[in-house]
Parts: C-alpha cells; sequence; structure tokens
C-alpha cells in the first residue's frame, strides 16, 4: 500500500512537471529557444493567485482564471519586447535573454511580495471549517489522496487531451506544426509566423500560471524564487521526453515525477535530485534524443 | 624587421597579457597607498576567480562550441577539494603560498578528473543536450558535496555519505561536514595569487587556442563533419578542450574558496553557472578579453548599484536584457554602427 501511496504522489508531482515541460517543449519547438524565464512565471501565475485568493477574497476559480489571464499577458509581452527582436540572433544571445527575464522577474516579485514566505491556501476540499475533509481515504484508511492529488492528475490529463485535440485539428495548432518543422516555408504558406509564435508563448505561460496554483497548493510555500527549481526540473523532463514533443514532455514529467518521489523513499531524500539526474543521464546516453524525440540526420 | 611583425591573434594575445599587469600593477599600487575602498580590496579575489572561471568556459562555450550549464561542478569539485587538501597539510606545509599552489593543483587535478569522467558521456551528445547533461552533473556535484562527509585523523582521510560516520580517531577533525560545508578555512588566497592565476589561464588558453590542437577544436566548432572528414579526431579534441576547460575552473574554485572562512555546496549552484555564462556571452564568444573585462565589470556592477539599494538586481536584469539586444538585434546594430569610425557601411550578412 505504501508503494501504491508513493505512486501516486509521484503521478501528482510528474504531472505538475508535465504542465510546466508542455510549455518549455512548445517554445522550444516553435522558436528553437530555452526559456528559462518559463519557472519564473510559475512563481507569478501562484502568487496572482494567493493575493486574489487571500487578499481579496475571490472564489479559488476566479483566482486561478485571473491568475492564467495575467500569466498569458505576460508570457506575450516578455516574447513581444525581449525575445521578438532577437529572432535571427544566435541561440545563446536569446538563452542570455531568456536569464535576464527571468532575473527580472525574480527581483520584481521580490520588490512587490518581499522574501517573506507566503502559506499557499488549499482550494481542495470539501466541506468547511473544522471538519473540512482534504482528501479521499481508500481500503479503510491505508490509501489515502488528497484532493489536490487527484485534480493535479486529472487537470494534466484535461490539459493533455486538449492540447493534442489543438495541435492536431485546430488551424491555429496546425500553423504552430508547420512553423515548428520549417518556418520559412510556414510563412511562404501564408502563416503568420509571429502570430503563431506570440500564441505558443501565451499558450504555455498560461498553463505555467495553472502549474504554479497546483504546485503551490500540494507544496504551500510561496517565495519568489518557488518557480526555479520546479522549472529547472520541468526542462530536465521537456529533454528527458524529447524536447519539441508534446507526448514526450507529458511522458517525460511523469517518469521524472516518480522517479523523484521514490528516490525520496526508497534511496534517500537528500540525494533524490541526484538520482532524478543520474537518469536522466543515463536515458540520454541509451536514447541521445530523448524517450519520443526524433533523431534528426545531419545532413552533410 | 619581418620578425617583428606580428599577426593579428598573437598583438590580441600580447594586448590581454598587458592589459592584466597594467590593472595588477595599478591595483597594487592604488591599494598600496590606500585609495581603494574595502568592498573593492575584499573583491579582488573573486574577480580574479571568477575571470579565470570566464575564460576557461568560454574555452568550452566560445572554442569549442558547446554550451555547459554546469561549470560551477568543476568550481565546487575544486573549492572543496582544494581545501580539503590545504587543511590536511596545514602542518605539513608551513608556508601559505606553497600551501596555497598545492591547493591550486590539487583542485584543478581533482576537477580535471571530474571533467573526464563527465567528458566521455557528454561528449557524445550534441547542442542543447549537452546544455542539459552538464547541467544534471553540475546537480549531481552538488547533491553529492551537501552529503559529503569528509575527516582527516592520524591514520589519514575518512570519508562517508549521507551521514557523519567518519569516527575519526582522537586529535582528528571534521574537514567538510555535509551541508554545513568547510569550515574554519584559513583565508590564504590574496591578490598576487589571484593574478598569477588568471596569467597561467591566458597562457595555457592562448597556447592551446593557437595550437594544432587548438585549430583542430575550432575546425570541429565549425564544421564537425568536415573535420571529421579530414581525419581530425573529434572525441579527443573535444576532450582536450572540455578537460582543460574543466581543471582551470576546478583552480579558479579552490581559489575562491580560501577567501572566505567558510564555504558550501549551495554556493556553486545552477546560478553560479549561468553568472560565468553571462560573462562569456556578454564578452563575446571566444574573445579572452572580453571575458575578463565581463567577469569584472559584472562582478563590480552590482556592488556599484548599492546605491539603488532593493532596486540593483532589477536594474541588474535590465541592464543584461538591454545590452543583449542593443548587440544583437540586427536594426539597433545597424543603428549604432553608423556612430563608429571605419565601418560605416553597417552592413549584415542575412
Amino acid at each position: 500500500m505504501t508503494f501504491l501511496n508513493f505512486l501516486i504522489s509521484g503521478i501528482s508531482l510528474g504531472s505538475i512537471y508535465a504542465i510546466i515541460a508542455l510549455g518549455y517543449t512548445m517554445v522550444y519547438g516553435i522558436a528553437k529557444m530555452l526559456n528559462f524565464a518559463h519557472g519564473d512565471v510559475i512563481m507569478v501565475g501562484a502568487y496572482i493567485c494567493f493575493y486574489a485568493v487571500s487578499r481579496f477574497n475571490l472564489p479559488p476559480l476566479v483566482g486561478v482564471i485571473l491568475a492564467m489571464t495575467v500569466c498569458t499577458v505576460l508570457g506575450m509581452v516578455v516574447e513581444r519586447l525581449a525575445y521578438k527582436p532577437l529572432r535571427q540572433a544566435p541561440s545563446l544571445a536569446v538563452l542570455i535573454t531568456a536569464i535576464g527575464v527571468s532575473y527580472f522577474l525574480q527581483n520584481t516579485a521580490l520588490l512587490l511580495w518581499s522574501s517573506n514566505p507566503k502559506v499557499f491556501p488549499n482550494f481542495f476540499t470539501s466541506g468547511s471549517g473544522e471538519t473540512a475533509k482534504t482528501g479521499v481515504e481508500l481500503f479503510g484508511g491505508q490509501l489515502k489522496i488528497s484532493y489536490v492529488t487527484l485534480f493535479t492528475i486529472i487537470i494534466c490529463i484535461v490539459i493533455m487531451l486538449a492540447l493534442t485535440w489543438f495541435t492536431g485539428k485546430t488551424k491555429m495548432g496546425k500553423a504552430m506544426r508547420a512553423c515548428s518543422e520549417d518556418k520559412g516555408a510556414a510563412q511562404l504558406m501564408g502563416i503568420n509566423v509571429d502570430a503563431t509564435i506570440s500564441m505558443t508563448f501565451a499558450i504555455g505561460s498560461g498553463l505555467a500560471a495553472v502549474a504554479g496554483v497546483l504546485l503551490c497548493s500540494a507544496y504551500p510555500t510561496l517565495v519568489p524564487t518557488t518557480g526555479s527549481m520546479p522549472g529547472i526540473k520541468a526542462f530536465t523532463a521537456a529533454v528527458f521526453g524529447g524536447i519539441g514533443s508534446i507526448p514526450g514532455a507529458f511522458l517525460g514529467g511523469l517518469l521524472l515525477g516518480v522517479i523523484e518521489i521514490f528516490a525520496k523513499a526508497y534511496i534517500s531524500t537528500q540525494l533524490s535530485d541526484a538520482v532524478v539526474f543520474a537518469v536522466l543521464i543515463i536515458v540520454l546516453l541509451v536514447k541521445p534524443a530523448g524517450l519520443l524525440g526524433k533523431q534528426i540526420r545531419e545532413k552533410v | 624587421m619581418k620578425s617583428l611583425k606580428l599577426n593579428k591573434t598573437t598583438r590580441w594575445n600580447y594586448l590581454t597579457y598587458l592589459l592584466v599587469i597594467l590593472a595588477y600593477v595599478i591595483l597594487q599600487v592604488l591599494g598600496s597607498t590606500g585609495s581603494i575602498s574595502s568592498s573593492l580590496k575584499g573583491m579582488l579575489v573573486p574577480i580574479c576567480a571568477y575571470i579565470v572561471m570566464a575564460i576557461s568556459l568560454n574555452l568550452t562555450v566560445g572554442v569549442l562550441g558547446e554550451l555547459s550549464l554546469g561549470h560551477a561542478g568543476f568550481m565546487s569539485m575544486g573549492a572543496f577539494t582544494g581545501v580539503t587538501a590545504a587543511i590536511a597539510l596545514q602542518d605539513a606545509v608551513p608556508a601559505a603560498p606553497l600551501r596555497m599552489a598545492i591547493a591550486l593543483a590539487v583542485g584543478a587535478a581533482f576537477a580535471a578528473l571530474a571533467g573526464f569522467l563527465i567528458g566521455i558521456p557528454v561528449l557524445r551528445l550534441n547542442g542543447d543536450y549537452l546544455a542539459i547533461v552538464t547541467l544534471a552533473f553540475g546537480e549531481i556535484i552538488k547533491s553529492i558535496f551537501n552529503n559529503l562527509y569528509v575527516g582527516v585523523d592520524s591514520k589519514g582521510l575518512h570519508l562517508s555519505l549521507l551521514s557523519d560516520k567518519t569516527n575519526l580517531a582522537e586529535g582528528g577533525k571534521l574537514i567538510i561536514a555535509g551541508p554545513m560545508g568547510i569550515g574554519g578555512i584559513q583565508k590564504i588566497s590574496t591578490f598576487t595569487a589571484g593574478f598569477v592565476l588568471v596569467m597561467i589561464t591566458l597562457i595555457v588558453v592562448f597556447h592551446l587556442v593557437n595550437s594544432r590542437a587548438g585549430r583542430a577544436i575550432m575546425a570541429i566548432r565549425d564544421n564537425r563533419i568536415a573535420a571529421e572528414s579530414v581525419g581530425v579526431n573529434v572525441t579527443k579534441y573535444k576532450m582536450m578542450a572540455f578537460v582543460t576547460s574543466a581543471a582551470l575552473a576546478g583552480a579558479a574554485g579552490s581559489l575562491f574558496a580560501m577567501n572566505y572562512s567558510t564555504i558550501v555546496a549551495n554556493k556553486f549552484d545552477f546560478n553560479t553557472s549561468i553568472l560565468v555564462l553571462v560573462f562569456v556571452v556578454l564578452g563575446g564568444l571566444g574573445n579572452m578579453l572580453g571575458s575578463i573585462i565581463a567577469a569584472a565589470a559584472l562582478t563590480i556592477l552590482p556592488e556599484a548599484l548599492r546605491q539603488f539599494s532593493d532596486y540593483r538586481m532589477l536594474v541588474y536584469a535590465i541592464v543584461l536584457i538591454l545590452v543583449m539586444l542593443v548587440t544583437n538585434n540586427p536594426t539597433l546594430k545597424s543603428f549604432f554602427s553608423r556612430f563608429k569610425p571605419g565601418n560605416r557601411s553597417g552592413k549584415e550578412a542575412v
């Protein structure tokens, strides 16, 4: 039963990584850039939701929608101001700019919201007051699943299905795939490449807001650097699954979460990060383009 | 008089040496007359360490052309092994400069070993996959040093992971105490030692880059397949650049650590790797003088921005973004190049 418990919390953590990794992988697929500021968008989303719910007493759903809106706009603004002028620049220049944006967001958060940790409220309860339940118990209390865990997994699956439908069936989604394959050719076919890239950033940042709320519901301490470690882990997850591939990000995120929780449970809490990264290295040695990534042949 | 005509690269290298020596002399003179502030004086050794870090990373990123996001891992390796050596030899080698030199050598050797071991899997990969694996190694090294306990007693060194199981004999002492890092370090790093290390780094890197091996490395960077087809051993030369870079970073780590009384593994995290990468990119890929200037300027900048107090890191971030935009956007670049004499056309190859 403990194994099942660990597995479920691993899948839940993995679902959060997967949602963040989706943002990384979509942006990478289309703009060929590592958006290191993505982790900090998560943090901004969590703060917006926190203030909306705790200070302005808005219902949680409104808080989440508000956070998504703010992050979507933020993602588009950052793309327009910082990344779009560098479309033709070498990828390292864009990487450093993304790091600059990451510093900027962290320090703005530090000034606006101070470095005092905020305790994120748990939205996912049934009932109210003293008798509020935070989870369901199965098998006579042996297996406890909190509502946060349950919701995280469900939301992740919904997002995954929606994105698969979006990229496969809609006009915008097809435009995205075309752009990620060949920008020049896409432009010749009449696709507005700039608008498509902007849209990708918008979707990625919106998802980051959702991930931020879920992350802070599960691990309720909120500081301006909350997003950086999950950001790095999710980036790792995206590479793990094969960067640029949406199912890859999903799979990579889930596996990373499960491995992390198992490493914490069965090997050592302190060394769990080392185990996660060691597994990543081994996987990349066997499959150098990630689990579901396409191995692109170099042309001479 | 033909022999006096040096080619452009050699002149540029001599200019770099000259400027570094000049900077050292000026700072020494200013220091002895007491006209530099104490805060700047305290930063001289870290600046030297960051300069060495930047030059060594520039070897990987600029000359070899592979993005490394875990350079701080090598710095950490060098810092911990170097300081351990310095503490273990405290009685055996009383002369501080000699102990310092041994510590730097030990740090460099261990970092080179780590670089070699990491290089075996890493150099099989390309591009962003290589970057993520270096990041992963940086994090692994950090985790290990965060959980490593090393003690020394009459029977020699004792190591243990996760918890303190070193069981030291009477009179022994714990050197690395897991997450507490190393405490009670004698501050034997001096600005002169830093200067010497910077000079050694420059000599090593310039000689490597201007040698047959260096040309092979740059050929791999420019076109791996073409280099391979003319018989360049890709793995060997990639490894050569990577290990040299790691060794220099290890020495920088030793130098850096012995400027503080305590050092913890979390100091050398992903952010430190990124910080050094920022120096390299701002200074210009493959340009060592640029790395030196960027490392010195960007280490001083947060201090110089102290008057902005809370806003200083914000200003730093904005400066970083603006510099990248100005130097890389074609429109802005051609706008600024109009003001440069001798480069009037401002044409850009598309």
